[in-house]
């Protein structure tokens, strides 16, 4: 621990300061150091991809691979599912959890305390113990092989945390624009609409942004409910790839650069809402 | 209708969706998860369902040694990988709390990592983590050590997961990292005035500073490395030797796999029971060691 970490930013002396930036910034390029490998691999000629000691840049690009990784198995296909799951969960994720949150926030109603008092211990439990009757559920109607029971859910409720930090976000405006609206004769919905919405984006692409994330890269979701190869999303599609080919180190990474592109352009977009949510909240991803 | 009345009528049509879904998806399959652990229900054959009581749960942790080792080694995974991420992280956010320029950079490419975790990441690292031609080993012989065999080994495929999820290190740092940034810099001249040396100022004052945030990373963490499933299914489908058998790949197996409802629902409770224990265990000690009065406006 170097002085300047004790001290705070003003007392830090020119070295430890020196030395912080040294080892942070190694450390960042230590973190990226995964993406270079993946990126060089996924270049790289079948023949040069085990050749020791390591090439990092390949002889010759091969650009080809990201083009043959995607006729391999029917990547396109997959990543149409992904966005066919996606959207709508975005969607409803944002609107079940906004119209919740509200209610909690703003609205008086007998049991309102002990009913956020539930969302709050839903935060706490872990998905695997609703897991097994949840299938039986979906099962038993029907759903299993469609889409249903992976969009469904985000309409009813959103999620818990998200519920939670749209409240948080919700209680920081001014409850005297509220009162302006009510006399101007708006009911709660359109209030809601409105005057909440639109100075919540902050909070709304946080949902919005993890949201999607969270449901591209979801796998056993989409492991357990979907039956027919075609209907696959990307990571499943991926990980049947992987059974199919895993030798071909090469397309695996093209395929898995692809597959990572639209979540890594998301958190790009959406990086200050991301980065800030998790300083807000200490959620996880 | 009175105007209390109405809005107690709307707030509840709000909250409808919600309420549907915690009943039907939360609540409802915690009690059928509870019901269903007492029997022996299969998904091969549902009308020869019986009533077993406590069967499930004493062959869990009697008779059962895929359970436990399922146990231990997803415990010997969580303590690691929270263990390393309440260390690297703070270890990260001091550094980064020293005046360190271009900080959204490097908030960027540390929080990348955990943004994107997922197959496709797990494939990354089983591509790194190959022992002939990985980047892992490559790294080991530049150094001059000997490679090893990584997920393919009993002894370092757990390690090998946990370095994984150190590579996820920058979340935490920067949740402790604002945290830090909100203690105001006058705490510490008035304890260098007092004569505390670093080493005191470290102890006496940034560590019960940030004890808030390390509980909640604390009990965050152990729930979430407890529930690792995604990783193991597609790095070493908890292989070799059942050396990487994560508890929630486990429970997936006897229900998905070996369709043994009953006896996967007793798994889901006994993990459920565990993480709630540790949860209440964390919260018990927490008066103990957290400092809650943290907030520099009282500073």
């Amino acid at each position: 621990m170097g002085a300047g970490a004790v001290l705070g930013p003003r007392a830090t002396g020119r070295w430890p300061r020196r030395v912080a930036a040294l080892v942070t910034v190694t450390g960042a390029v230590v973190v990226l150091i995964p993406f270079a490998w993946m990126l060089s691999t996924s270049l790289k000629p079948e023949s040069e991809v085990f050749r020791t000691p390591i090439e990092w840049v390949p002889t010759s690009p091969r650009f080809e691979n990201y083009a043959e990784a995607t006729t391999l198995v029917p990547f396109w296909r997959y990543l149409l599912n992904s966005v066919i799951v996606v959207v709508p969960v975005a969607i409803g994720t944002v609107v079940s959890s906004s119209a919740a949150a509200y209610a909690f926030a703003r609205m008086r109603a007998p049991g309102l305390r002990w009913l956020f008092f539930l969302v709050l211990a839903a935060i706490m439990l872990p998905g695997e113990v609703t897991l097994v009757p949840t299938f039986l559920l979906f099962n038993s109607l029907g759903w299993v092989g469609t889409y249903l029971p992976l969009i469904v859910p985000a309409w009813l409720g959103g999620g818990a945390f998200n519920i939670f930090l749209l409240r948080q976000y919700f209680l920081t405006i001014p409850p005297e624009q509220d009162e302006a609206a009510r006399l101007d004769g708006h009911g709660f919905g359109s209030i809601l609409l409105r005057v909440v919405i639109p100075q919540s984006w902050p909070a709304i692409s946080v949902v919005a942004a993890f949201e999607f994330v969270h449901t591209w890269n979801d796998f056993l979701g989409p492991l357990v409910y979907l039956t027919h190869q075609d209907q696959y999303t990307l990571p499943v599609g991926l990980s049947f790839f992987k059974d199919l080919y895993n030798t071909q180190w090469a397309h695996l990474m093209a395929a898995s650069v692809l597959a990572l592109l639209p979540a890594i352009i998301v958190f790009f977009l959406a990086q200050r809402a991301f980065t800030e949510g998790i300083v807000l909240t200490g959620r996880r991803g | 209708m009175n105007a209390a009345r109405k809005e107690a009528l709307i707030a509840y049509g709000f909250l409808s969706p919600w309420g549907i879904g915690f009943l039907g998806l939360t609540a409802g399959p915690m009690v059928a998860s509870l019901i269903l652990s007492f029997t022996d229900y299969n998904l091969l054959d549902a009308a020869g369902t019986d009533w077993v009581g406590l069967t499930n749960y004493r062959r869990a942790l009697t008779e059962d040694p895929l359970a436990w080792q399922a146990l231990r080694v997803t415990t010997y995974y969580a303590v690691l990988a929270v263990g390393l991420d309440l260390a690297g992280g703070l270890a990260l956010a001091f550094l980064l709390n020293t005046g360190v320029r271009a900080i959204g950079v490097l908030r960027t490419v540390y929080y990348l990592p955990a943004a994107i975790s997922g197959v496709a990441v797990s494939l990354l690292w089983l591509w790194i983590f190959q022992p002939d031609s990985g980047l892992a080993n490559a790294i080991l012989r530049l150094v001059g050590l000997p490679g090893v065999r990584w997920v393919y080994s009993t002894e370092w495929v757990i390690p090998a997961f946990v370095l994984m999820s150190v590579w996820g290190v920058g979340r935490s740092a920067f949740i402790y990292l604002a945290i830090l940034q909100r203690i105001p810099t006058n705490l510490y001249e008035a304890a260098a005035v007092d004569g505390a040396g670093p080493v005191r100022r470290f102890a006496r004052l940034t560590l019960p500073l940030v004890t808030p945030a390390i509980l909640l990373n604390l009990v965050l963490g152990v729930i979430g490395r407890f529930q690792i499933f995604t990783e193991g299914f597609v790095i070493s489908q908890g292989g070799p030797a059942n050396a990487s058998l994560f508890y929630v790949l486990y429970l997936y197996r006897n229900a998905f796999d070996y369709f043994r409802v009953g006896y996967a629902s007793a798994l889901a409770w006994t993990l459920f029971t565990i993480l709630l224990a540790l949860t209440l265990a964390v919260f018990w000690t927490s008066p103990r060691w957290v400092y809650y009065d943290a907030d520099p406006r009282r500073g």
